[in-house]
């Protein structure tokens, strides 16, 4: 932060005259740089401005229907029939709504979760995933001001500005194995082996974010054991439960195996993606702790570190969430439409590997439907990435990662050709 | 890749500082202390008497004690919900574009020189507290200066922010407990001999305990001073509505700062006088000397606002944006702020009138004099204890009495436990 007395003040002290204005300072703010722009809205903003009638967008990570538009789900419009108009709307506990946090932990945990029961769970509502992320960098900052942040490369580019403002250190695991576009395990562990005992490690829950490459049941039981060993804390951001196979309990295995090995564990859960809540920003932050005292103290402190930033978290997105999830039917039917979006990000997944197959391109696409989740890391170049903007209007982000959400049955074979034609000669 | 399975090794590899590997990396969490007004309010909650009277947290009731739901608020959520083709789809950083816009010419006025130059931004927040929060923050990251003067006494949160956001705390005086009026002289003394280019908080309307604000003349003489000193002022407006009843009115103050074409930070809030509460609705403004310092800036609290909760919720501000931009709901919205703010001032009357009848020792003509939601009653803490102890009422103990948990019917019950505490305790 500059220290120097800007050179506007110095000989300005104006004391004459009752109409004393200030048009003769220059501003405060001179120097303010402009900030570098966000790659991926970057995107959306480039595609919206873009009048060719082919256009394709798969940069942003939000679902789309076959027809390409946004999805309001049927039950969450039948939960703001309900609470439409009726409600005051009073503010909520600083840790937000007691009932939201409730369902959102039986999610996580287990419908009969231990953990629960004994109230060993610090919850509190955050502002989605984002929030949840926040919230716990915070706390981590504050009280375990020594550790360090393990951040898988790549992930979601937010991740690392997310621990940075909260001050904490931040490391990189090996995560994403470009030759085979799948997991680069040996390193992985090899990294979770060399860190410093004690380390946090932020791990992906399901459908990792960019490349939608997860590990199997059997190499997630071993990152749980060596983490155990190393006394490292997990961090879970679970962003996409229920999108990655369709079933919200297959897709929290991973958080199982930990706490099947007796992990305490965080975890950061989102309800942008799988209600299609997104400009709700509900979400929650939990924390796994040895007892209901520790979790009393815990929770105590996340509000604490929420008050200054915002008191106490919206309430219309949690309204929703609880009515879904506190009445049976609307949970039924939440279930059933989570599973149509997933089956249809499945099935483009699908659809694009055999149409690209079909083109005859000489690479190997398998790793489109090894994949899962919202996104594909294609494996294209930056340059490859440019290509297929300009000559054909797709949209994505240079990485190469294609929003699996914004591929239709009306756009794939056009897509799958573009991908050809620019990969081909690789 | 065979995983380590040597427990021995993890005692000889523990070197984190944290100690043994199984403890909790939050085993000695403690617990946070409770927040006063929060414990006042427990308190009430549990006391089973049918008398108790709860005048502690800012919040407005209804003559029935009870929470408010704004007509214009009830029919623009009917509004939003009628209209199936909006979407839930993530805002901007930045907000709701209709919002900001609308927002922007509710505090400084459409023909304000600040928008008409281009040489505001204003960005939605998570209500009066978010909105302190990054700006305290852009601040901490690009003004030159690291004091922030609050005015003596504050809102009990304000310390917090700026704390958060890493700057240094001074006070000004403000309250006089001897007139139970503003501390002018002792204002003006600080102000002048604050470190040039400080940062100081101003209460725009309604001040928050005391109910004291300056009166126009005073706010000429304080404007004077403040740019004089090239001192930042940072507004923040959470009552404007509260005071005369009338929006414009309550804006004066901050819009005499910004007519004489000086650089200021302005925060809304819509909890009180929308009834939004927990919507977190609110707004950030930065009006700056020119115009291309202000999309800079923007893009800057862009990079403040991702790494805490990406974008804000759009339920609250859909709402505002709604009634500010219909000519009906927009007048009918000032009518209902207007008959709020009446029955605060008939409480005002009724209480002091009670007093008054009753003989109750001192002079109580500050009741009328203090404007918004609360009054400084003068009250002593062991006054205030005795009259929650034998009377079952609940304020905060700095004396600050929330007028709108008053009614007509509990008046008496009121001047009836100030009689006798002020008899009684000296």
């Amino acid at each position: 932060m500059a220290a120097a007395v800007r050179a506007g003040v110095s000989g300005r002290i104006l004391g004459r005259g009752s109409a004393v204005g200030a048009r003769s300072m220059s501003s405060w703010w001179r120097s303010v740089e402009p900030a570098p722009k966000d790659p991926i809205l970057g995107v959306t903003e480039a595609f919206l401005a873009d009048p060719s009638p082919d256009k394709v967008n798969v940069g942003v990570g939000a679902y789309r229907d076959d027809n390409g538009k946004p999805v309001v789900l049927e039950c969450v419009r039948e939960a703001e029939r309900r609470v439409a108009g009726n409600q005051n709307m009073e503010y909520l506990p600083m840790g937000g709504s007691v009932k939201m946090v409730e369902e959102t932990l039986k999610l996580a945990y287990g419908e009969d979760s231990e953990f629960i029961k004994d109230k060993r769970i610090a919850a509190v509502q955050a502002l989605s995933g984002t929030g949840a992320c926040r919230l716990f960098a915070d706390f981590q900052k504050r009280f375990s001001p020594d550790s360090q942040i393990y951040i898988p490369v790549p992930t979601w580019a937010n991740h690392h500005n997310i621990w940075r403002d909260a001050h904490v250190p931040q490391r990189t695991y090996h995560y994403y194995h470009p030759e085979s576009k799948g997991l680069d395990f040996a390193a992985l562990m090899d990294d979770v082996k060399n860190a410093p005992n004690g380390s946090f490690f932020l791990l992906h829950a399901c459908a990792h974010n960019p490349t939608g490459v997860d590990p199997s049941e059997d190499q997630w039981r071993e990152i749980s054991y060596q983490i155990k060993v190393k006394g490292h804390f997990p961090f879970f951001d679970m962003a996409y439960q229920g999108f990655a196979s369709g079933d919200p309990e297959r897709d929290a295995k991973a958080i199982r195996i930990f706490l099947e090995d007796g992990h305490a564990i965080g975890i950061a859960q989102s309800y942008a993606k799988n209600m299609g809540l997104y400009g709700q920003r509900v979400g929650c932050l939990s924390v796994l702790c040895e007892d209901e005292k520790q979790a009393i103290a815990v929770k105590s402190q996340l509000q604490q570190l929420a008050r200054p930033m915002y008191s106490n978290p919206p309430v219309h997105g949690a309204l929703v969430v609880s009515t879904i999830l506190g009445d049976p039917e609307l949970k039924s039917l939440w279930l059933k439409e989570v599973k149509v979006m997933a089956d249809r990000i499945i099935g483009m997944r699908t659809a694009l590997r055999e149409n690209l197959e079909k083109f005859g391109s000489p690479l190997s696409w398998k790793h489109i439907t090894e994949q899962i989740g919202m996104f594909c890391y294609s494996g294209m170049t930056p340059e490859q990435v440019d290509q297929l903007t300009k000559e054909y209007h797709i949209y994505l982000t240079r990485n190469g990662r294609i929003s699996m959400a914004g591929v239709t049955t009306g756009n794939v074979g056009y897509l799958a050709n573009a991908i050809n034609e620019v990969t081909k000669s690789s | 890749m065979e995983p380590d399975n040597d427990p021995d090794r993890r005692e000889e590899t523990s070197t984190a500082k944290h100690c043994r590997v199984d403890e909790s990396a939050f085993a000695r969490v403690p617990r946070a202390p409770e927040i006063p007004i929060y414990a006042v309010m427990i308190a009430c909650s549990k006391d089973p008497s049918p008398v108790k009277l709860n005048l502690g947290m800012g919040v407005y009731r209804t003559e029935d004690g009870k929470p408010l739901l704004l007509n214009v608020v009830r029919k623009a959520e009917e509004l939003l919900f009628s209209d199936k083709s909006a979407n839930k789809e993530y805002l901007p950083i930045t907000g709701l574009t209709e919002f900001r816009e609308l927002s922007a010419k509710l505090i400084f006025g459409a023909d304000s020189p600040a928008i008409t130059e281009n040489r505001v931004t204003t960005v939605q927040c998570l209500s009066g507290t978010g909105s302190l929060r990054i700006g305290a923050d852009f601040l901490a990251k690009y003004y030159y200066q690291s004091t922030v003067y609050l005015p003596e006494p504050t809102y009990g949160n304000h310390p917090n922010f700026f704390i958060a956001a890493g700057l240094c705390l001074r006070t000004y005086r403000y309250y006089d407990p001897v007139t139970k009026g503003l501390d002018f002289q002792g204002i003006l003394e600080d102000l002048a001999s604050a470190p040039l280019g400080a940062v100081v908080l101003l209460h725009a309307c309604a001040h928050n305990p005391t109910g004291v604000d300056p009166t126009v003349e005073q706010w000429e003489e304080i404007r004077q001073i403040i740019r004089s000193r090239g001192l930042l002022p940072f507004f923040d407006c959470a009552y404007q509505g509260f005071v005369s009843g009338n929006l414009e009115d309550d804006a004066q103050a901050v819009r005499k700062f910004v007519a004489d074409g000086g650089e200021c930070l302005v925060v809304q809030s819509y909890s009180k006088n929308m009834g939004l509460y927990g919507e977190r609705v609110g707004a950030l403004s930065v009006v700056c000397k020119t115009a291309d310092v202000v999309t800079r800036i923007e893009s800057q609290l862009k990079l403040l606002i991702r790494p805490m909760y990406s974008n804000p919720p759009i339920h609250g501000a859909a709402i505002a944006a709604a009634i500010l931009k219909d000519r009906n709901l927009f007048n009918e919205w000032k009518l209902e702020v207007e008959t709020m703010t009446k029955r605060l001032t008939c409480m005002r009357e009724q209480l002091f009138d009670a007093l008054h009848e009753k003989g109750t020792p001192g002079d109580w003509t500050h009741i009328l004099k203090h404007v918004g939601l609360f009054t400084f009653s003068g009250l002593k803490e062991e006054q205030i204890a005795f009259m929650t102890r034998e009377f079952h009422v609940y304020m905060s103990s700095d004396g600050r009495i929330n007028m709108a948990g008053l009614s007509a019917n509990t008046v008496p019950h009121l001047a009836n436990a100030i009689h006798a505490a002020v008899t009684q305790i000296q």
